[in-house]
């Protein structure tokens, strides 16, 4: 058995966007915050802290999660992802990002992390998600601004490119 | 909305989850995938001393299928159940209502043990295990007690658990090809359901299971199923609901909601 206790900082390993992160933090540090002040990983968005709003999303061993419903120490020996780990390193766009782009799925943008990293792990799962499943998976996200449409479309696009229905190109174009 | 300090513990075994609530009593909460505890501990509702989490504890992630009851640990997420081969055909109710369980973001780390744990009036896993007539089994450093679903549930986020136990898993009955059916109104598809119902085929009529009108779930038996003698069971059961008006909807909308829900639950299961 491990105990923790309150006020002081522990040793917590787990895998970020691929790379081995080892650091340590309290007992009551919530991952959201871990990963941006910790780590200064800012792509992840906070929101209303309680599970609702889904800005703060990432993928924990596969699976879309709230980061901020998840302390830090939960998720040792996990694999997390972030919004980071969508574009390669030359800062090209992945293929649910470009979609993004092209259908204005995106205003102000503080949703979009979260609902990137939703999409993200349903495409990985189920490159053939139909328009019903992917409007599922947003009814765990708010968007107050830029409305649902265009961002259901940009994934329905994304989901005929990873299916191979379509081109990089096109998508580009 | 950060949470107050605590002691984190992870347990590696049954026995060690045990001792420390033993030893810490009501200072001490269990978290498991944490989708409504750690809510409540962002806003400060909740503020244990110690936190215990039983999620690394293997004996407790078991699915069994076993003598006409399927059991599921206290570690098994909602996402894990939901994809079991077997849930369509042995849960056949659950497999109907956990699609409304939160949204596929809590349900990737929410359990269903936490479900029934946490107790919300309006939550769906409470209600199926009510309406399907289940048991939950708690553990102690002393004994090991099984509670029927209708003697669990004792108010708003109030359970028959006590401060030293732990829900080590919930039995609920299989489905046996009896006929089911579920229906929830909620503003958004996840959100907390405004009312919920389950039925159950019981052979001589059915069972109807309420959630989020009464401060637990409620269950009621239905047998003369004619006419408008059904009619009126079943809005002398919406009243007994004792419905409130509140900010999602009005009293009157929700025994509306269960007068004709239930009824259209009843007819599906007993056609």
């Amino acid at each position: 058995m491990t105990r923790m206790a309150a006020g002081q900082r522990h040793r917590l390993r787990f895998t970020l966007n691929g790379k081995t992160v080892e650091r340590e933090c309290e007992p009551r540090m919530l991952l959201t915050d871990f990963i941006r002040h910790e780590v200064g990983a800012t792509g992840t968005h906070v929101g209303c802290e309680h599970g609702v709003c889904g800005a703060c999303t990432v993928s924990i061993d596969g699976r879309p999660a709230r980061a901020c419903l998840t302390l830090a120490l939960q998720v040792e020996g996990s694999e997390v992802r972030t919004v980071e780990s969508l574009a390669d390193p030359a800062g090209r766009l992945g293929v649910l990002q470009s979609a993004f782009r092209k259908h204005h799925a995106l205003q102000c943008g503080f949703c979009t992390a979260g609902i990137l990293m939703s999409l993200d792990t349903l495409l990985a799962q189920r490159p053939d998600a139909s328009e019903a499943e992917i409007r599922d998976v947003l009814t765990g996200h708010l968007c107050r601004c830029t409305g649902y449409a265009p961002i259901i479309q940009a994934a329905l696009e994304a989901a005929a490119e990873l299916k191979g229905e379509t081109s990089r190109e096109q998508v580009n174009a | 909305m950060k949470p107050a300090a605590f002691d984190y513990v992870r347990a590696e075994s049954l026995d060690e989850a045990l001792d420390v609530l033993r030893n810490e009593g009501s200072d001490a909460r269990v978290i498991a995938g944490g989708q409504s505890l750690m809510a409540m501990l962002n806003m400060r509702l909740a503020k244990p001393r110690v936190l215990i989490d039983i999620m690394r504890i293997e004996k407790l992630r078991a699915i069994e299928p076993a003598a006409g009851r399927v059991t599921v640990g206290a570690a098994v997420r909602q996402a894990e159940l939901l994809e079991w081969p077997a849930l369509a055909n042995e849960l056949k109710l659950i497999s109907l209502a956990l699609p409304w369980t939160g949204h596929a973001q809590t349900r990737s780390r929410g359990t269903i043990c936490g479900s029934i744990a946490h107790a919300d009036p309006s939550a769906e896993m409470p209600l199926v295990l009510l309406a399907l007539g289940g048991e939950v089994i708690l553990r102690s450093a002393r004994k090991r007690r099984s509670v029927a679903a209708r003697d669990f549930f004792l108010g708003m986020m109030a359970t028959e658990r006590n401060d030293d136990e732990l829900i080590e898993a919930v039995a609920f009955p299989s489905s046996n090809g009896r006929r089911c059916a579920f229906r929830e109104v909620a503003r958004r598809h996840g959100d907390f359901a405004i009312v919920a119902c389950a039925a159950v085929a019981t052979g001589h009529g059915a069972r109807l299971a309420v959630g989020g009108v009464a401060d637990t779930p409620v269950v009621r038996e239905f047998d003369d199923l004619k006419g408008s003698a059904l009619d009126d069971a079943l809005n002398a059961f919406a009243y007994e609901l004792d419905a409130r008006d509140d900010f999602h909807a009005t009293a009157r909308y929700r025994r509306d909601l269960v007068r004709l829900i239930g009824r259209d639950l009843i007819e599906e299961v007993t056609r």
